[in-house]
């Protein structure tokens, strides 16, 4: 059996050997990190942005490279999930878009702060992260396509909608809070079949102020330009 | 005790004791507000509650930490600490440090990188009372006549975690780069130079308690600790999966974290073969409970949970879910907080004048505690089972998953009250026998 000393030596020898290598990837990795991270698009903006990030602690609700609290949303991926408008509709009053739901504080954010936190966010969704987070293994996003759905239901509620092109808030905006096939949000009620109930006329109204279809409402109402607000009334007319 | 200058660890314990009850009143708050009872947020959102939840955790073990060392160095080395007047300048300087940090985190005075959020100024403070302290604990090493390998191990775990701190107070602008250098402090912490001081302390305590030969029990802590650093030191490649660097860190920081258990498998194999060989049982049989309950959860929480999800194939679901908090809880209880309560489980009687032989509520602190920390890891862990199904498999939102899981949390709230109990009586028999008493008796 070993000696003492032998002990000494298996403990001294090992741990030198080990930091060693480590210190060695340590430097090989920093060469590394400015082309896997494109370092070259981290503008001011983009360290502005996570410095905001720092300062608001938002890693103490968030996870972000999933490292930070299992309280509020991954965002590693938020700005290709939710996109820009989303982001800063957001962080000037989580409460109006979410309300009655898990709350995020209001913080006192400048319009460039807000866009320095949209940048930060963009620029680490293109970070190569080995593939975190992977799709869902069971969840693949739908993809209007006239032969490839997932299942009956998808099939037979996106069937008449495959012929008109999604606008692109649809997936950022809307599924935040309501579902399609059962894919989506929960605040809101579901989509699925819209056109029977509402007409384009009710939905052009309704988009562009809930408040005055139904006072009190907490749909709130979202900035989008006329072509948004025309492809999403066509949109959700055939869904 | 046999020294004067030991009975200031009883200080350092008082302190730890405080924030760790509050450490316990914050995880409260926040398994209710997982609930939806979020009473406080209008004053204290949710990420104020977590950091000092997880900041009191880390004052309290330091704290702990160093009065285990003030006591544990001048009965190894033979004589009184160096100077008793820097020990006492130190606990209050390093009180008042963690005070204002934690009240600093309720009026957003933070750096918002999870462990390492006290404010850089406060930073530099921390190092300066770390210098007194290292310098103290040195000094009355250096002086001394004789010393242990359990001293030079203890030592060495303290002086590396001082290093350690310090690439955490580097400013980054880059995610990537902050992330890899703050897992060197708190990876190389908890994964590695801690557990020299764990491992130092249960060595100290089974020497004291089993009364097996010494050179047989420090030849061992050096393969443990050996096998800590084989493991640890590429293993904090498993917090490097998925931040932005080179794919090897998935193998190496997989190969290597798997291994890690080992050390840990190692500490429980140590502690059961040395009481298997004990000469005598000593009579303050809750020490004993307190460093054989350390040996083996530390090996469930930090070894096996920890393995449970450190293949990349595994963490690249669970990582950022809740399964990483239940591995959390129950690794910090197992390895650090409950070496540190087996240490002044076996330093009460020295220093005051409970007796030796532990009273029915020291049993019952003991049993509660674990049950209700074993009951809140499962909670946990199921709520963090089905939130990683849910949302990463199945690709449900977020919040709507989080209202799936809510009934797990009212599971946890109420195995937290059974654990809450347990340090309650724990706590209530530290207080009971009042003040250190001098130093001779005994």
């Amino acid at each position: 059996m070993l000696t003492k000393s032998q002990a000494r030596a298996f403990f001294v020898i090992g741990t030198g050997l080990f930091t060693i290598i480590f210190l060695g990837l340590t430097v090989d990795t920093l060469k590394q990190i400015p082309h896997l991270t494109k370092q070259q698009n981290m503008s001011a903006e983009v360290i502005k942005g996570k410095h905001l990030f720092d300062q608001y602690n938002c890693m103490g609700c968030h996870t972000i490279l999933g490292e930070g609290a299992y309280y509020a949303p991954e965002l590693t991926k938020v700005y290709q999930r939710r996109g820009a408008v989303f982001i800063d509709m957001m962080l000037q009053d989580p409460e109006a878009l979410f309300p009655g739901e898990r709350r995020m504080p209001k913080y006192p954010f400048t319009k460039e702060e807000r866009q320095s936190m949209v940048a930060f966010f963009e620029w680490i969704g293109n970070v190569d992260t080995n593939g975190f987070p992977k799709d869902p293994p069971l969840g693949k996003q739908f993809i209007i396509n006239p032969t490839k759905f997932d299942t009956e239901a998808e099939a037979n509620v996106l069937e008449p909608a495959h012929t008109i092109k999604k606008p692109e808030i649809f997936d950022t905006l809307c599924l935040a809070c309501h579902a399609v096939a059962g894919k989506g949000g929960a605040i809101g009620p579901a989509l699925d079949g819209t056109s029977k109930t509402r007409d384009p006329k009710w939905l052009r109204e309704w988009l562009t102020d809930p408040q005055k279809i139904k006072p009190g409402t907490t749909m709130p109402k979202l900035p989008m330009s006329d072509n948004d607000l025309n492809a999403l009334v066509e949109y959700l007319s055939v869904l | 005790m046999k020294f004067k200058s030991q009975s200031i660890a009883w200080y350092f314990f008082v302190l730890s004791l405080v924030l760790f009850s509050l450490q316990i009143v914050y995880g409260f708050v926040m398994a209710f507000a997982h609930v939806g009872y979020d009473w406080l947020h209008p004053w204290v959102p949710f990420n104020a509650v977590r950091t000092t939840h997880i900041n009191l955790l880390v004052v309290w073990l330091l704290s702990s930490f160093m009065g285990a060392t003030y006591f544990l160095v001048p009965d190894e080395c033979d004589r009184e600490i160096h100077s008793p007047k820097l020990a006492w300048i130190q606990l209050a300087s390093f009180a008042l440090v963690g005070v204002v940090a934690v009240a600093g985190f309720h009026v957003g005075w933070w750096e918002g990188r999870k462990f390492l959020e006290i404010p850089r100024p406060l930073d530099y403070l921390v190092v300066i009372n770390i210098l007194m302290f290292l310098y103290n604990v040195g000094m009355t090493i250096w002086n001394s006549e004789r010393t242990s390998t359990t001293v030079m191990v203890l030592y060495m775990g303290l002086f590396s975690s001082a290093l350690l701190y310090l690439p955490g107070m580097i400013t980054f602008d880059h995610q990537t780069v902050d992330s890899y250098f703050r897992w060197w402090v708190v990876h190389l912490w908890v994964e590695g130079v801690w557990e020299l001081i764990m491992g130092s302390l249960l060595c100290y305590l089974l020497i004291k308690l089993t009364g097996v030969d010494r050179e047989v029990i420090e030849k061992w802590l050096y393969i443990i600790v050996g096998l800590t650093f084989l493991s640890g030191i590429l293993g904090t490649g498993h917090h490097y999966y998925w931040i932005g660097v080179p794919s090897y860190w998935l193998w190496v920081g997989g190969f290597f974290s798997a291994l890690e258990p080992l050390a840990f498998l190692g500490m429980t194999i140590y502690a059961v073969s040395m009481y298997r060989k004990s000469t005598r049982i000593h009579e303050n049989k809750i020490a004993l409970f307190w460093t054989m309950g350390c040996a083996i959860l530390s090996f469930v929480g930090a070894g096996f949970l920890g393995f449970a999800h450190t293949w990349p194939q595994v963490n690249i679901y669970t990582h950022g879910t809740l399964v990483t908090a239940m591995h959390g809880h129950m690794a910090f209880w197992g390895a650090y907080a409950m070496v540190n309560l087996a240490i002044m489980a076996y330093c009460l009687p020295l220093l005051t004048d409970r007796k030796l032989k532990p009273t029915m509520a020291t049993y019952l602190g003991f049993w509660l505690s674990n049950a209700g920390m074993i009951a809140m890891t499962i909670a946990i862990g199921i709520a963090g089972i089905t939130q990683v199904y849910l949302e990463r498999i199945v690709g449900l939102d977020f919040l709507l998953v989080q209202k799936e899981i809510e009934v797990h949390f009212i599971g946890l709230i109420l195995a937290a009250s059974v654990f809450a109990v347990g340090v309650t009586l724990f706590i209530y028999d530290y207080f009971r026998y009042g003040f250190p008493r001098e130093a001779g008796h005994a």
